[in-house]
């Protein structure tokens, strides 16, 4: 007795598998959550009392509506430089009268105009931040993009103890003001 | 000398029995990995470059705001535009917007609700510093500029 198995014909399955790849191949969009996280100021209380910094313990960076960088009141044109000025005067530690007292005094104060471009903003931002995690990476012992794993994800034991560590009495002070309204 | 007359069989195809497997597999990293883009972008994104990035991992606690030139010029004008969702909002409406956001959290995360500014790079800081002002009003204080990885970092 002659019997036909049931099949059922695979040769087009690779086909249709491709064409499914193709179509979420194109449609597919890798969300791109990634960027400079920064923690805004708590909205302004006009009862606050107005707190005065010693000028040494402010590190000043202004960008004006052309972009023009000014730091400390001296105009800069290459920025390569700005990262280790800024590492040394948040590590300071009082040597230096012109610089910070400690870390925890230093604050990085970023002013900008209403006409500055985001692309320069960001920037001079991500130069500070680079400081800021080089400081905390080295106090920490590990290298700057492992503490900025460790960061993103404080769920883990083992990230929150890089973390705390790193940040250990250098609090990352950047004080981003209103910008300014000359241009734009 | 039948010895060396003999040649070897090589088989000189190569199997495809396993490509459906193969292609299947890449299929469903992609139908994992993907998210169907729920709104349409109408303004310029031109994300700025950075090397400090930081990842979010909580994507439920995440919420987009766009900032840039509107795509339609002809329509919008070149003025850079707010876009929430799949409108154009004004400053004043950020607050409303961003409480109905909070609405969508559970409680107890309200708080550690982040805004993503998504902002193209020809945009002023005007526009950006007169919204995180409002999300200062409406504390949705955690923010980040969202922003792609420098190439010479890569190494």
């Amino acid at each position: 007795m002659a019997r036909s198995t049931p099949e059922i014909p695979n040769a087009s399955m690779a086909d249709i598998a491709f064409l499914l790849l193709t179509f979420f191949l194109v449609t597919t969009t890798i969300a791109n959550d990634k960027g400079l996280s920064i923690q805004l100021p708590a909205p302004l209380d006009p009862n606050a009392k107005v707190v005065e910094f010693q000028q040494h313990n402010l590190f000043t960076i202004q960008v004006n509506s052309s972009d023009a960088l000014l730091v400390e009141g001296e105009p800069m044109d290459d920025v390569s430089g700005l990262k280790e000025q800024i590492k040394e005067f948040i590590l300071n530690n009082g040597s230096n009268k012109e610089l910070s007292d400690s870390p925890e005094k230093a604050i990085v104060t970023y002013k900008t105009d209403r006409g500055t471009s985001h692309k320069r903003f960001i920037q001079i931002l991500d130069i500070i931040q680079n400081a800021y995690y080089d400081i905390w990476a080295d106090q920490a012992g590990v290298t700057n993009a492992r503490f900025r794993e460790a960061a993103s994800d404080l769920t883990t034991g083992d990230n929150k103890q890089i973390y705390d560590k790193g940040r250990k009495g250098i609090p990352m002070a950047i004080s981003i003001a209103e910008p300014t309204k000359v241009g734009g | 000398m039948s010895k060396f007359k003999k040649k070897a069989v090589v088989k000189q195809d190569i199997p495809t029995s396993s490509m459906p497997d193969v292609v299947f597999m890449l299929l469903f990293f992609f139908m994992v990995t993907t998210e169907l883009r729920k709104t349409n972008i109408d303004v310029m994104q031109r994300i700025p470059e950075a090397s400090q990035l930081r990842k979010l991992q909580r994507k439920s606690l995440v919420t987009d705001l766009y900032i840039g030139e509107p795509k339609k010029t002809d329509q919008f004008g070149k003025e850079p535009k707010i876009q929430v969702e799949d409108t154009f909002v004004e400053v004043s409406g950020i607050i409303l917007w961003v409480t109905r956001q909070k609405d969508l959290l559970p409680e107890n995360e309200r708080d550690q609700l982040t805004v993503s500014l998504k902002v193209d790079s020809e945009a002023k800081r005007g526009i950006i510093a007169d919204v995180e002002t409002e999300l200062r009003k409406a504390n949705a204080r955690k923010i980040l500029y969202t922003s792609s990885q420098k190439k010479e970092e890569i190494r």
